[in-house]
C-alpha cells in the first residue's frame, strides 16, 4: 500500500518541534545553496572567472525576467524572486537523487513558500504605495468589488500552494506507483519528464511571485496579460 | 456504512479525475492549436509563443491538478471514514 501523501511522519522530536524528512532535506539544499553562494562570492574580481561569469549570467537572467514581468527596476526584488526560483528548482530536481523525497511535494513547504509571497506582497505594496494607497488598491475599479478582491488575495495564493504541491506530488505519486506495478528502471521517462515539469513549476511560481508584487508596487493599474490567469 | 462509504469514495475519487480531467484536456489542445498557428504564421516569435505556451499550459493543468488533489482527499483523508 501506497502511503497518504498528505501525511507525513515525524523522525524525532526537537522538544515540542516534530522533525520531518521534508524538514531535514529542506535544510540540506538551504546549507548547499548557501556554501555554494558564499564560495563563488568570496572572491569576486572585476576581470570575472569563470565560476563568476556563470553566476552573473544567472543573475542577469532573473534580473530581465523581473524587468519584463514587474516592469521595475529588480534591485529590491532580486533577492526574494531568485531565492524563490532557484530553491524551489533545486528542491523539485531533489527528487533525482534517489531515496530523497522532495520537499515541494509536501504541503508545508509550498504553504511556507506561499505565505512568504502573500506577506512580501503585502509588504512591498505597502511600502511603495503607503497604506491608505495600498488599501486603495482593493477598491479598483469600484468600491463593490472589495469582498471580490480580498477573496482573490486568498484564492491566488491558495492556488499557488496547490499548484506546485499537486504537480511536484502527483509527479513522485505516479513513480511510486509505476516502481510497484512494473519495477525496477520503468519509471526513468516519468522521472525525465518530471525534470521538466519541476523546472516549469518553479519557474510558474516564480512568475506569479512577481505578478503578485508587481500588481502590488505598480504605479498606474495596468491590464498584463499574465495578472487575470493567477486563479 | 463504514464499507459504503469507501466504496462511494472510491467511486467519486474515480469520477473526480475523469470529468476533472475533461475541461483541462479540450482547453489545452485549444491552447496548443493557437500557439501552432501562430508560430506557422510567425515562426520568428517560435521563443516567446512557446514560453507563455508553457506558462500558460501549465495554468489549464492546475484544474486537472486540483481534481487529482480532492481525489487524493477523498481517498487518504476523508473525514466521513473512521
Amino acid at each position: 500500500m501506497i502511503h497518504s501523501p498528505l501525511e507525513t511522519k515525524a523522525l524525532f522530536h526537537v522538544g515540542p518541534v516534530a522533525v520531518t524528512e521534508a524538514v531535514i532535506i529542506t535544510w540540506v539544499i538551504m546549507a548547499a545553496l548557501v556554501g555554494f553562494a558564499i564560495a563563488v562570492t568570496c572572491r569576486l574580481s572585476a576581470v570575472p572567472s569563470k565560476k563568476q561569469t556563470v553566476l552573473e549570467l544567472f543573475v542577469g537572467a532573473i534580473d530581465d525576467q523581473i524587468r519584463s514581468t514587474m516592469q521595475v527596476e529588480p534591485g529590491p526584488y532580486r533577492a526574494l524572486i531568485g531565492t524563490i526560483f532557484i530553491f524551489i528548482l533545486v528542491a523539485n530536481w531533489s527528487s533525482l537523487i534517489p531515496g530523497v523525497e522532495p520537499p515541494t511535494a509536501h504541503l508545508e513547504t509550498d504553504a511556507a513558500w506561499a505565505a512568504i509571497v502573500f506577506c512580501a506582497t503585502i509588504f512591498y505594496g505597502v511600502r511603495t504605495r503607503g497604506l491608505a494607497g495600498y488599501l486603495r488598491t482593493f477598491t479598483e475599479p469600484t468600491w463593490i468589488m472589495i469582498p471580490l478582491n480580498i477573496v482573490e488575495q486568498i484564492t491566488r495564493i491558495f492556488s499557488l500552494i496547490v499548484r506546485l504541491f499537486g504537480n511536484i506530488m502527483s509527479g513522485v505519486f505516479i513513480g511510486a506507483i509505476v516502481l510497484s506495478l512494473a519495477g525496477l528502471f520503468v519509471p526513468i521517462p516519468f522521472m525525465a519528464l518530471d525534470v521538466l515539469t519541476g523546472a516549469i513549476q518553479a519557474y510558474i511560481f516564480t512568475v506569479l511571485a512577481m505578478v503578485f508584487i508587481g500588481a502590488a508596487v505598480a504605479q498606474e493599474p495596468q491590464e498584463s496579460p499574465t495578472s487575470q490567469k493567477g486563479k | 456504512m463504514e464499507h459504503a462509504i469507501q466504496l462511494i469514495s472510491i467511486f467519486s475519487a474515480a469520477m473526480a479525475v475523469s470529468f476533472g480531467a475533461i475541461g483541462p484536456a479540450l482547453g489545452e489542445g485549444r491552447a496548443v492549436a493557437a500557439a501552432m498557428d501562430a508560430i506557422a504564421r510567425q515562426p520568428d516569435s517560435a521563443g516567446t509563443v512557446s514560453r507563455t505556451l508553457f506558462v500558460g499550459l501549465a495554468m489549464i493543468e492546475t484544474m486537472a491538478i486540483y481534481a487529482l488533489v480532492v481525489a487524493l482527499l477523498v481517498l487518504f483523508a476523508n473525514p466521513f471514514v473512521k
